[in-house]
């Protein structure tokens, strides 16, 4: 089958999206399936030969922040030029709704089109503006795909219509096989994320982190990911700032070992989770995981079965639970059990099969994707081949 | 240029009228075109989500029927099976949706004992008929919701003012959503390994 995924966000910034492609593209590429990859990227970023340029995102203020978008002429005619070259089967939209070549896509394609909602974004003003612009791209979509039953509700409720829930995908025995490192053992909290990042929860893991080391002395929080340091600890009492280490960027063979040596995974994310991949790749990697009760989280954690929750943004409760964890050797192990048993559902090999049925589903006895020529002036006036 | 336009002779004022009321004419034409073409769209791609979910369903009760003849299962449950395989297959399409539910209650009833998926998958060739049949009620639930999430998005264009007035669905049937009971036997779709 000849595969089009096309990528919103810029190939050489490192982000969830544009892992969830490369493992996707990767694993139907491994099963011989023809695919190409329509991403931005700067031209003289090297590209995996599967990856084709849309060109140099460029930075614009969009919906309260600085996103890195493509659009304009030059960007629809390389989606154009892309479309024709690959003569596609399906192509696949990955965050549609983003104002970048998702949508150009959309807009410039017709046949069998499936598009996977990544964030659950509630509604901006700008979309509402853009509502029957966004709804007449988005009509030609065939097969909707939301990446967590939380995401698929937001999608109904903003956009109408419905979708298929398929999860994001992890490589369960890249992290279920690593090695564990001596230095990361032994009485050990882990952490994962940008460090200066709230929503990522630090903030309330260090508001708890004294009363932990009331109860157990000899704990330590390990820390991955980006950001200040010196910010992070400020808030800490000196004697407690000597239990935190901080590990900087980590690499994904890293970030497997890590996992695989905690005695214990904290996600204290406060909000903006649609999804949570990494308390997947923690419980592929078998580290018992404590959670905040966020919706997305929930869910992964089949309701609490495979990993403990805490209120959110509640550090008390996060301090009380990671304590009885702790103290609690046999309830970890039932932890790791039951984790590493229903993490299964998330690997590659069921995802991307979910993924292929769709394809197959959308593309029984369609015709292949190809340029619309209805969306050009000429057709208005009925000029167009049709 | 208010003072200008009271030397314009009232005929050229009634031209640049015209012309006005024209040109406002052709911009309602072509908005009135596209929301025509996007229906037109959309109908398309109900006939043909709609073909993809009849083919499921076709597969879904062929593999069922086969497993129910195979001799596989114990003859009572061959004949539960037999029979709902039979009906969906052959029911009209007013009661399409009914029969189409009861083969999805007879599959959870048959499969509901993870045991039984057990020994279909150990008889010879079960392995694949089982496989066969999982897939076959994964599918069912898929193509439906794309299909219902057309039939979605061709009934709210079509219940806009413009498309009603201006009568641009044409001749179309109003589309109907397909409501089922589709929820797969938990025991053939569990994928703990």
């Amino acid at each position: 089958m000849r595969i089009g995924i096309v990528c919103p966000y810029s190939w050489d910034v490192p982000g969830g999206v544009q892992f969830h492609i490369r493992d996707l593209a990767e694993y139907f590429i491994r099963l011989g399936h023809d695919v190409s990859v329509l991403a931005p990227a700067d031209d003289d970023t090297p590209l995996p030969p599967y990856v084709v340029s849309a060109g140099r995102a460029v930075p614009v203020p969009y919906n309260g922040s600085v996103a890195r978008l493509n659009f304009g002429f030059l960007s629809a005619a390389r989606v154009r030029r892309w479309l024709h070259d690959g003569a596609f089967d399906v192509v696949h939209i990955h965050e549609p709704t983003s104002p970048s070549l998702g949508l150009l896509t959309c807009w410039a394609a017709q046949g069998p089109m499936v598009a996977t909602f990544h964030t659950s974004n509630p509604r901006s003003r700008a979309m509402i503006a853009a509502y029957s612009i966004l709804q007449a791209a988005l009509e030609k979509i065939s097969a909707r795909i939301a990446v967590s039953e939380y995401a698929r509700r937001t999608l109904v409720e903003h956009l109408g219509g419905d979708a298929v829930v398929i999860p994001n995908g992890v490589d369960v025995d890249f992290f279920a096989k690593a090695e564990p490192r001596p230095e990361w053992q032994g009485d050990t909290i882990g952490f994962i994320g940008r460090i200066d990042e709230p929503r990522k929860g630090l903030p309330v893991l260090m508001r708890a982190l004294p009363k932990i080391l009331a109860a157990r002395p000899q704990t330590r929080l390990l820390v991955a990911g980006r950001g200040d340091e010196e910010a992070a600890v400020e808030s800490l009492p000196a004697e407690v700032r000597s239990r935190v280490e901080f590990l900087g960027m980590v690499s994904d063979e890293d970030k497997a070992r890590f996992l695989r040596s905690l005695d214990l995974y904290v996600a204290p994310n406060t909000g903006g989770e649609s999804f949570g991949i990494i308390l997947v790749e923690a419980l592929s990697a078998g580290a018992p995981v404590l959670a905040s009760d966020l919706d997305a989280f929930v869910q992964v954690l089949d309701q609490g079965a495979a990993g403990e929750l805490f209120a959110n943004e509640d550090a008390d409760a996060l301090a009380e639970a990671a304590v009885r964890l702790l103290e609690d050797p046999e309830r970890r192990a039932g932890l790791r059990a039951r984790g590493s048993v229903h993490v299964r559902r998330f690997d590659w090999s069921t995802v991307g099969a979910d993924i292929l049925s769709v394809y197959e589903t959308v593309t029984a006895g369609a015709a292949a994707v190809a340029a619309d020529e209805r969306s050009g002036l000429r057709a208005r006036f009925g000029l167009a081949r049709d | 240029m208010a003072g200008a336009s009271y030397s314009v002779p009232p005929v050229t004022a009634t031209l640049v009228w015209t012309l006005w009321i024209l040109a406002a004419l052709v911009v309602i034409g072509l908005y009135l075109s596209w929301t025509a073409g996007r229906l037109d769209r959309l109908h398309a791609r109900i006939d043909a989500a709609r073909a993809a979910l009849d083919a499921q369903l076709l597969r879904r009760a062929s593999v069922a029927q086969e497993l129910a003849t195979s001799g596989v299962l114990d003859p009572a449950s061959s004949i539960v099976l037999y029979e709902a395989a039979h009906a969906a297959r052959q029911a009209e399409e007013e009661q399409r949706e009914v029969a189409e539910s009861e083969l999805s209650q007879a599959l959870r009833a048959v499969f509901e004992d993870p045991q039984q998926v057990e020994e279909v998958r150990e008889a010879p060739g079960g392995d694949a008929a089982a496989s066969e049949l999982a897939e076959a009620v994964r599918r069912v639930p898929m193509a439906r919701r794309f299909h219902n999430d057309a039939v979605g998005s061709a009934r709210r264009l079509r219940e806009h003012r413009k498309v009603r007035w201006f009568r641009l669905a044409g001749h179309a049937a109003f589309p109907l959503a397909f409501e089922m009971d589709d929820e797969p036997p938990a025991a053939l779709v569990e994928r703990t390994a």
